[in-house]
This record gives C-alpha cells, structure tokens and sequence, in this order.
C-alpha cells in the first residue's frame, strides 16, 4: 500500500527573500488600515474621554463660545441616527431592484442586450458619487418631493411620514433614494454574479419537469443566491453608511433627532465631518476625528461580515 | 454533412424562433398600453414620466391578465411576475441613464476648446460661458491620480502575487482584509491623511491628496490584480520550475510579463475608481481656481472639487460649469473603462 509521501519545500535564498519582500508589500494594507483605527482613535481619544458615552447618546454639537461661557459638547448621536436612516431608506429601496436588475439581466435578457446592460452596469458603478449630489438636486428632486407629497397626503398620519411645516426638498428620504440609486450598482452586480453562478443543470431541470420560468428561479435561482445577495446587499449598505458628497449636497443638515423621513432636515456623519471641517477649532477637529472613528468602525464591521459572507459563498460553490 | 450530394437543403424548423408578424402583434398591445398610458397622463392629474411609467406598468400587468385568462395559475403568474422583474430592471437601471443623459444635456453648453486649456484665475463662476475652462483641475488630478497610481500599483501587484504565487499562511486574511478595504469611506480616508499627513506638514498639497486616493485605490488594483495573476496557466509555472528556474524567477520573469496588460488593467481600473473622488481631497488637497504643477506645497485643484466648489456657489452659470466639468470627468472615466475593456480582452485571448 503506497503511503502518501511528506512534501518538504526548501526555499533557496533568493526564495526567501523574494517571498519576505512580497509578504511585506502585502502587508501594507492590513498595516495602513490597522493605522488608520489606530490614529483616529488616538486622536480622538479625547473627546472620548470628556464626552464618555454621550458621545454617542447626546444631542448636541457645538463648539463652545471663545470666551468660554458655553462649554464645547460633541454628541454624533443625531447624525448616527441619520446615517442608519438614510442608508436603511437606501437598502430598502434599491434591493429589490437590483435583484429584479440581476434576473432580469441573467434569465430574461438576450445574449446582446446582457453584454450591453453587463457594460452599463460597470460604468454605473463607477459614476463618481458627487454626480448623484448633483443629479438629485437637480433633476430628481422634483420627482422625490412630488413622491414625498402624495407619500405625506396619504400616509402622514404615520409618524414616519408626517411633515409639519410642508416642505418636502433635501430630505432624508430624498437622500434615501439618491443613495439607492448610488448603490444600486454594487448589489446588481454582485447578485448577478451569485445567480448566474447557478448550477445550469438545476435550472434544466427544472424546465424539464415543466416548470415555468418563474418557476425556475423561486426554486433554484434564488435560494442558491441569498447568502450571495446578502453579502452584497450589506457592501451597498457599507458605501451608504460612508456616503459623503451626494449626502452633504442633498440633505439639509441640521443637527437634531428626525424621525420624520420627509422633513427637510437631516444628516450624517461623513458630512457633519465635511461641514464643520472648514471652520473647527483644535478641540471640534478632534470631535470630527473621534466622529470618523465611529463611522470607521460601522463600516468596517458591515463590511467584513458582507466579506465573509461573499467569500464563504464564492468559495462553496466554485 | 452539407456538402453531401447535390440536394437542395430544406430550411430546418426553428419552431423557438417566433414569426415576426407574430412578434408585431405581440407588440401592438403594449404600444396601445402606452398610448392610452400617455393620453391619460395629457388629461388628468398623473403627471410626469413617473405617472407614466405607473400607468404603463399597471396597464402591462392588466393586459397580461387578460392575455392569460385561460391558462392556469402558474403560467399566469410566470408572465406577471416577468413584467414584474422587467419593471423593477428598469427602475434599477433609469436613475444612470438619466444621469448620462443629464451630463450630456446640461454639460455641453459649456464645452468649448479653450475649456480644456484655461484655468479660473481670471475668470468669475459667474462669467459668460466662453471664458475660463477646466484646464487646471484636469492637470491637478492627473498628477494627483499619477502619483496614487505610482504608489498603489507597485502594492497592489505584490498583494496580488502574495495571493496567486507566493500564497504563504496569511493569504486567506489578506484577502479578507483588502476585500475590506474597499468598503473604508472616502472621507475616513482623508481624515487619516489629514491628521497624519497634512497636519504634521501644516499644509494641504497634492501629495496629501494623492496618499488619501491610494487609501481607496490600493483595493481595487490588489483585487484586479490577482484575478489576472489568477488566469496564468498553472503549466507556465510547472514548466518554468521544470526548467529548474527558482520561484523569484518564473514569478519575475515568466507569470508577471504574461500579465502585463492585466496589470496595467489593474491600474486603469484603480484610476477609475478614484478619480472621482471628492470627500478625501476636501480634507486634503483643497481647490485652488489656478494652474499648477507643484504636488509638494499647497492646495491643487482636482476635476471633482472643481465640480463641487461651482456647484456650491450655486448661480446659473457656475452650475452650468459644474455641470461640464461632470460631463469631462464622466468622458475620461468612460475612456478609462474603454481602454481597460481592450486590454482585458487581450488577456483573456
């Protein structure tokens, strides 16, 4: 019975070396993003420590005045709260879609139209963020806020969607759907990668024992790709949660507690940091550091579990 | 077998293939739906494409129904749910067009030759059109996204070799971590710059600028990176070791310039992805309205801070601007992605 033999690898020094500097090179980026936690929170330890955990719960953001009579209090809690409002607005919306885009484009469309809507959609995503500001003031806006008054008419008497002061631009809905449409792009493109990984025998078979082709895809496709969407629905919800640009340029910032979705007032926290970054003092610049740290964080944790799902998928299945 | 013989060839039955008098009668009940839709929108109070796409879609559904009135549940509920999908594709897919179409529409007014060779210095956001350009901010984001690229490419390539060639006991975080990399948000990258970077040299600068857009490139290009390493043969290595070269050598000189197309694909992309940016440059590069092609001291301008200073100001004419300087942008990443397409054809042949 032959025995499987041990292997042993002996690298020459050439080997070595060359293998020491790949690694290192490699290295860079679990350094650089290990630094970045480390330097903002560094920095912003600060305010951690004279805030404590109204950081998080409180109300306010201001910077004191300079005579010192006010005290400087910086709290991100109604920015959180924004930020998870407008991305979950935003993940609402455009899953849906895209799941509907990523079908559409694997089992409904023909061989040309995929290749043509597969090219669109890499360029989709890389629409730079800011031209979402721009499009959504200027050209979605109308559309959103006659959306938001017939939403408020019908609905208002949900608290959600009650508007006092009837003013329906640059809200956190807006916002919401100019961000789903930002994201919409990732989630498409990740779920039809998942779906068109399908085993094309299962889908065969299923037109083979009659199924339709509605059939086919509640029966195989889409159980086969939810941990697959999943993951790529929670990378769109990452970049949401870190919008910067088409947040700052769409919302109107104000920072207080809003629950009410169509009210024009809101924010979150990678544009408080771009708002107040201009004019901070030393001390509010540290409560801007501590702030990104948080957001830091959030997106990262999304993150790595929206990785470890799709990595864990893609590595089953292929 | 066609040549066998000389008996004339019977048109095969292609009985998938549906006549086209068929598929002209399979349209004219939408086209009356939409007509209908439209005539609706004309005289009553559903206004806008939105109210039409409502109607048309509603309209759709209705006619489905009445298509399948006589076949069973199931293949009624395949055709709506079909409509369905193709409604929700579409929805998905409008806001982009609708952006294209906007950058076009919006920003063309402003494109002129001297547009792209002068800068703003002498020139007010409030200008007639025909004056001052987007000369220096085209120039400021070469170089920044030149030395992101001088710095990026170099770590990417070799995260992409640690992952397909050298695969030592870390690849599997390392994968994981570069994959997460790609989710830190632009503005947390320009914050680390800042305290890092522009604080200790207490001046914003291009370079500041550049290591903030390598933050958010160094993803992209380590992961295009090793999907091109991975499409090496495994015989190119097996035979390179066959020929007694060490692993430094085949990985060098064998596998690296098999995929050089691949890697400048990499960088394309890497590009692409940033140079678009704006939140990061906020933080670290600034704008300035004039030429310059110092990266080592003060502020540069970018095409995107270009874009989000005029927009700010927010009067006619500078939103005109703004619109034009999204249009070039979109123009060169349209480009970029064009050029990657090519070369990443070649690779795969």
């Amino acid at each position: 019975m032959p025995q499987k033999r041990e292997m042993h690898v002996v690298y020459s020094l050439g080997d070595r070396i060359f293998r020491r500097i790949v690694t290192a090179g490699a290295l860079t980026s679990l350094i650089v993003l290990a630094l970045i936690g480390l330097f903002l929170f560094a920095r912003g330890a600060e305010i951690f420590r004279d805030m404590g955990f109204k950081f998080i719960t409180g109300v306010k953001w201001t910077a004191g005045s300079e005579d010192g009579t006010a005290a400087a209090e910086f709290s991100i809690g109604p920015m959180l709260v924004g930020t998870i409002i407008v991305s979950f607005i935003a993940l609402i919306v455009a899953l849906p879609l895209s799941i509907a885009g990523a079908l559409f484009i694997e089992f409904y469309s023909s061989q040309r139209l995929k290749r043509l809507l597969i090219s669109l959609l890499d360029l989709a995503a890389a629409i730079p963020s800011i031209f979402f500001g721009l499009w959504g003031i200027q050209v979605f806006s109308s559309m959103a806020e006659r959306w938001s008054y017939l939403l408020n008419s019908y609905m208002g008497w949900f608290p959600l969607f009650s508007n006092e002061m009837q003013v329906f631009g640059r809200s956190p809905f807006v916002a919401g759907l100019v961000l789903a449409a930002m994201i919409a792009p990732i989630i498409t493109s990740i779920s039809r990668e998942v779906y068109s990984r399908t085993p094309r025998e299962l889908v065969d078979s299923c037109y083979a024992l009659g199924g339709t082709r509605w059939g086919a895809i509640r029966a195989v496709v889409l159980p086969f790709g939810r941990s697959g969407v999943l993951g790529g629905a929670m990378l769109g919800l990452g970049r949401a949660l870190g919008e910067t640009v088409a947040v700052y340029l769409i919302l109107n910032l104000v920072f207080a507690y809003n629950f009410n979705i169509l009210e024009a007032q809101g924010g979150n926290i990678a544009s408080l940091i771009a708002t107040r970054f201009g004019e901070a003092t030393a001390y509010e610049l540290k409560g801007l550091l501590a702030a990104g740290f948080v957001l830091f964080l959030l997106t990262l944790t999304v993150n790595m579990i929206a990785t470890s799902v799709v990595q864990r998928t893609s590595k089953d299945r292929s | 077998m066609s040549n066998i013989g000389n008996e004339t060839l019977v048109a095969p039955i292609q009985p998938w293939v549906k006549p086209r008098a068929k598929t002209l009668k399979n349209l004219f009940g939408p086209a009356l739906v939409a007509l209908v839709s439209f005539v609706i929108v004309l005289l009553t109070g559903f206004a806008g494409p939105d109210g039409w796409a409502l109607l048309f879609f509603v309209g759709l559904l209705g006619l489905a129904i009445a298509r399948t009135r006589n076949q069973d549940r199931v293949k009624r509920n395949n055709s709506l749910i079909s409509i369905v999908i193709a409604g929700g594709a579409t929805l998905a897919f409008a806001p982009w067009l609708s952006i294209f179409y906007s950058l076009v529409i919006k920003g063309f007014h402003g494109i002129y030759l001297g547009y792209f060779f002068r800068d703003m210095r002498i020139t007010t956001p409030d200008d007639e059109l025909n004056m001052g350009g987007v000369g220096h901010a085209i120039i400021g984001s070469a170089i920044m996204v030149l030395i992101a690229t001088a710095i990026t490419l170099p770590l990417g390539i070799l995260s992409g070799v640690y992952l397909t060639e050298v695969r030592g006991r870390l690849t599997r975080m390392i994968r994981f971590v570069i994959q997460s990399m790609s989710g830190v948000p632009s503005i947390v990258a320009g914050l680390f710059i800042f305290t890092t970077f522009v604080d200790v040299t207490k001046q914003f600068s291009g370079l500041a600028g550049s290591l903030a857009l390598s933050i958010l490139m160094l993803p992209t290009v380590a992961r295009t990176a090793e999907e091109v390493l991975k499409l090496v043969p495994e015989d190119l290595r097996a035979a390179s070791y066959a020929l007694g070269a060490r692993q430094w050598r085949s990985s060098l000189m064998v596998v690296l310039p098999t995929v050089r197309s691949g890697l400048t694909t990499a960088a394309i992309l890497g590009v692409a992805r940033v140079i678009g940016e704006t939140a990061p440059l906020i933080l670290t590069a600034q704008s300035i309205s004039s030429f310059k092609f110092n990266p080592f001291s003060g502020q540069i301008a970018s095409i995107p801070m270009y874009i989000f200073a005029l927009f700010q100001i927010g009067t006619e004419y500078s939103m005109a601007r703004a619109w034009s300087g999204a249009l070039v942008l979109m123009v060169i990443v349209f480009l970029l992605f064009v050029v990657a397409r090519r070369l990443g054809n070649r690779v795969k042949r």
